[in-house]
Parts: C-alpha cells; sequence; structure tokens
C-alpha cells in the first residue's frame, strides 16, 4: 500500500476470529473476524456481525494469533501419510459375489 | 522501504502454476503463494469495497429519523446496519492480504483511499430510500453476484454472505418505489423524480466503459472478475427496465430501446466526464460525507479506548486472581 506515514495507532483492539455454529448438532465453522479488545467484546461483535438473522446458535471467538494452521507450501508431503493409504478406505476390500449388508 | 506501486519479477514457473491454478477454477487462499500484483489489486478491490459499504450507510442514514412510518424506520436501520456489516466482512477479507484494518480506514479518512461515486449524490427526499434500495442495492447486488465466484477466497466467502443479504435491501427499496408510485400525484412525481437522478449514476457504478477499463483484463484473466463493466451493467439495464414499466414509472433515456436481434435494452451514452469528476473528489457531496465519516470515527473514539482500558484493568486483575 502506497503509506508514507507510521502505521495507525488506533488499533481498534486485537483480531479475533469468529466460529458459528448454524444450528444443533452441525460442527462450529470459521465465518470471519473481528476487532475487540476483550473476549467479552469480541464476542459481542461477533454476534453483531455475522448472527444478525438467525445465522448462528453458538460462537466461539478466537484470538487471530492463537491459531496455528498447516502451510500450504508443506501441504504435500504434510498431508502424504494419509493420502497413500487406499487400505483406509471401504473400497480397498473385496466381497464376495452376493454377500450383502458389508 | 519503497512501497510504491512498481513492476515486482516474479518467477515465472510460480507464475504460471498460480495462472494454471486460477484456470482450473481453484480458489487461493490467504497463505498460498500469489504474486504481489494479484495482492495489490484485490487489496486495493477489496478496501474500496469495504468503504464504499461504510460510506454508504451516509446517504440512507440521513433519513432514519424522518422514515414516514415505524415499519419503514425500522427496515431503514436494519438495512444500513446491514451495510456496516458488510463493510467488516469485507475489511475482515482484506487483512487476510498482510493490511491491517486501521490503515485502510486511515486511508479513508483522510481522503486517499476511493469508493463508489454513487454515494457522492445527495439524497433529496424520501423517495431516494425507495429507489437507492432498488437501482443501488439492484447494482450492487448485479456485481457482487459476480463477485462471490472471485478467485480470492475470503473476498468470494464475504460476496456469498452479503449477497444473502442484499436482496431484502432491493426489496425494501422497491415496495417504497412501488408504494409511492401508486400514491398520490405529488407522491408520483416524488418517485419519478428520485429516479431520474438515480438512474445515470447507478449505471456509472459497473465503473468506466470496458474500452477505458485498464485494470479489467488482468483481473478476468485471475478470474477476480468474470464479467466486464459493460457486460454487467447491461444484465442490471436488462432487469430493471420491466421493473420501472411495472410501476409505470420511466427512466431517464431517450434512447432507451429493445433490441430484438441480442435481446438486450440499448441505452443511451453516459456522461462519463461526470464520473470522472465525481471520482476525482468534486460530485455533490464527496465533502460532506468524508466530514461525517471523520466526525462518526472520532465521535467513537472513546468508547474504543474505555474498551481498551477495560480490558486492560480486567486482564491486568484476572493476571493477579491467578497468581
Ligand atoms: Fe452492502
Ligand atoms: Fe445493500
Amino acid at each position: 500500500m502506497t503509506n508514507d506515514r507510521p502505521p495507525s495507532t488506533d488499533t481498534q483492539g486485537p483480531l479475533w476470529e469468529v466460529f458459528t455454529q448454524e444450528e444443533q448438532g452441525a460442527p462450529h465453522r470459521h465465518a470471519g473476524s473481528v476487532h475487540a479488545a476483550d473476549a467479552e467484546q469480541a464476542l459481542q461483535n461477533a454476534r453483531d456481525v455475522y448472527a444478525r438473522r438467525g445465522e448462528a446458535i453458538s460462537l466461539w471467538v478466537v484470538p487471530a494469533d492463537a491459531i496455528v494452521a498447516s502451510t500450504p507450501g508443506d501441504a504435500g508431503p504434510f498431508f502424504d501419510p494419509g493420502n497413500d493409504k487406499a487400505y483406509r478406505h471401504p473400497q480397498f476390500y473385496k466381497v464376495p459375489r452376493g454377500v450383502r449388508g458389508l | 522501504m519503497d512501497q510504491k506501486p512498481q513492476a515486482v519479477a516474479e518467477d515465472p514457473a510460480k507464475l504460471a502454476e498460480f495462472q494454471a491454478r486460477i484456470d482450473r477454477g481453484e480458489s487461493i487462499e490467504p497463505k498460498d503463494w500469489m504474486p504481489e500484483r494479484y495482492r495489490r489489486q484485490l487489496t486495493r478491490m477489496m478496501s474500496q469495497h469495504a468503504h464504499s459499504e461504510v460510506v454508504g450507510m451516509l446517504p440512507e442514514g440521513n433519513w432514519i429519523t424522518r422514515a414516514p412510518s415505524l415499519r419503514r424506520k425500522m427496515s431503514l436501520i436494519a438495512k444500513v446496519q446491514d451495510e456496516a456489516g458488510h463493510g467488516l466482512y469485507i475489511y475482515c477479507g482484506a487483512e487476510t492480504l498482510g493490511v491491517d484494518r486501521a490503515d485502510l480506514i486511515d486511508q479513508l479518512l483522510d481522503g486517499r483511499a476511493k469508493y463508489s461515486s454513487i454515494f457522492n449524490y445527495p439524497t433529496l427526499s424520501w423517495a431516494d430510500m425507495g429507489v437507492i434500495g432498488w437501482l443501488v442495492d439492484g447494482a450492487a447486488i448485479v456485481n457482487q453476484t459476480v463477485l462471490a465466484k472471485a478467485s480470492y477466497g475470503p473476498y468470494a466467502r464475504a460476496m456469498i454472505r452479503i449477497c444473502k443479504e442484499e436482496n431484502f435491501h432491493k426489496r425494501q427499496g422497491y415496495e417504497i418505489v412501488a408504494t409511492l408510485a401508486n400514491g398520490t400525484p405529488a407522491q408520483k412525481a416524488m418517485v419519478q423524480d428520485a429516479v431520474n437522478r438515480w438512474w445515470w449514476p447507478s449505471l456509472m457504478m459497473f465503473g468506466p466503459s470496458d474500452t477505458d477499463s485498464p485494470n479489467s483484463a488482468e483481473l478476468l484473466r485471475w478470474k477476480v472478475k468474470h464479467k466486464t463493466n459493460d457486460e454487467l451493467r447491461q444484465r442490471f439495464v436488462n432487469l430493471t427496465v420491466p421493473q420501472a414499466a411495472a410501476v409505470d414509472l420511466t427512466l431517464p433515456d431517450p434512447d432507451l430501446r429493445y433490441d430484438e436481434a441480442t435481446k438486450n435494452w440499448e441505452f443511451g451514452a453516459i456522461d462519463w466526464a461526470e464520473f470522472h469528476e465525481v471520482i476525482r473528489g468534486n460530485g455533490p457531496c464527496n465533502r460532506e460525507r468524508l466530514e461525517a465519516r471523520r466526525a462518526a470515527h472520532e465521535n467513537g473514539r472513546w468508547v474504543r479506548d474505555a474498551a481498551a482500558a477495560y480490558a486492560a484493568k480486567h486482564g491486568a486483575a484476572s493476571a493477579t486472581n491467578a497468581a
């Protein structure tokens, strides 16, 4: 960005990632983020921003810098152990013709 | 550090792989490698878009206290609140590109950033609330429906969320328009006047013509955009002409005519000189909008300071309790 001046000091608080549960029994899914001074305000902001129309029955807010994520560059080798094990899938196994319920 | 936009020498192999991902229809996520120029273009587009949502609250916010009924007032408050939410969704997406929201807001407040020229026109009557919902949100929907397929994941996801909410904006606007159009002669004249004033600026919302749109080719190649400005503008006109006819309102364009061959409503020439003047800061309300935005930001400062002070005190207290 074109920016010759010092970064803003009005930070509006740290960043929190927001996860919403849309209905009973559903997993919490990432919805976006909010800025807030503390956890309580983060929850209120998340409600106002991501749940104005009953989109959520439960909210999680997590300090953004507390999230540890895998890196796309290493995705190949990192997920490899799970990618080459066909024997973990039911289709790997042969079942005699005519046998049902397997 | 020199941060002026300039050509960065990108690794040709990485660039080719990036384009191949785009061509396969994959979505680009924040931690993925991306050309510096892609990052810059998206930062520019997303921050301008977020600013537009935020500034877009002002022309309508003006009328909340003057809404003609409680029902209309509740709808208008909810709509303006949605626009604040839209701004926040997109700022949140822009931050994944490595910029700080506070810096983006600084750029808006000190006049360095751009936002949609439409919000620099005045809202003169209650009918403008109807026409803005119908035409301005209607045009935004046409734009945003396509942006919901943008190659940058966080932008596309923000657009999907926004599109779900925009239909309410358009319908509440059209309801106001239809009510006035079926009202007294004075009400009908008021809404026709609003249509006359907002029609051309609404067409300008899609940006310069394809022949004068320097960024378009690149954005299309990167699938940030999927349609050109002129294609989207035409789609909007085709959708809107029958909606105007349905409530017996005319659109202020003597050249408007249906072309049987193309199935398009052909429209007259847009006054691009006016468009560029408004972009340059010389629209009827540019100064007023920025002043209102700055005042709102300053008036909210004590809330941010109080929240920070409370968090600091509370954090210190719980640290002591834990010890
Ligand atoms: Fe919006
Ligand atoms: Fe809207």
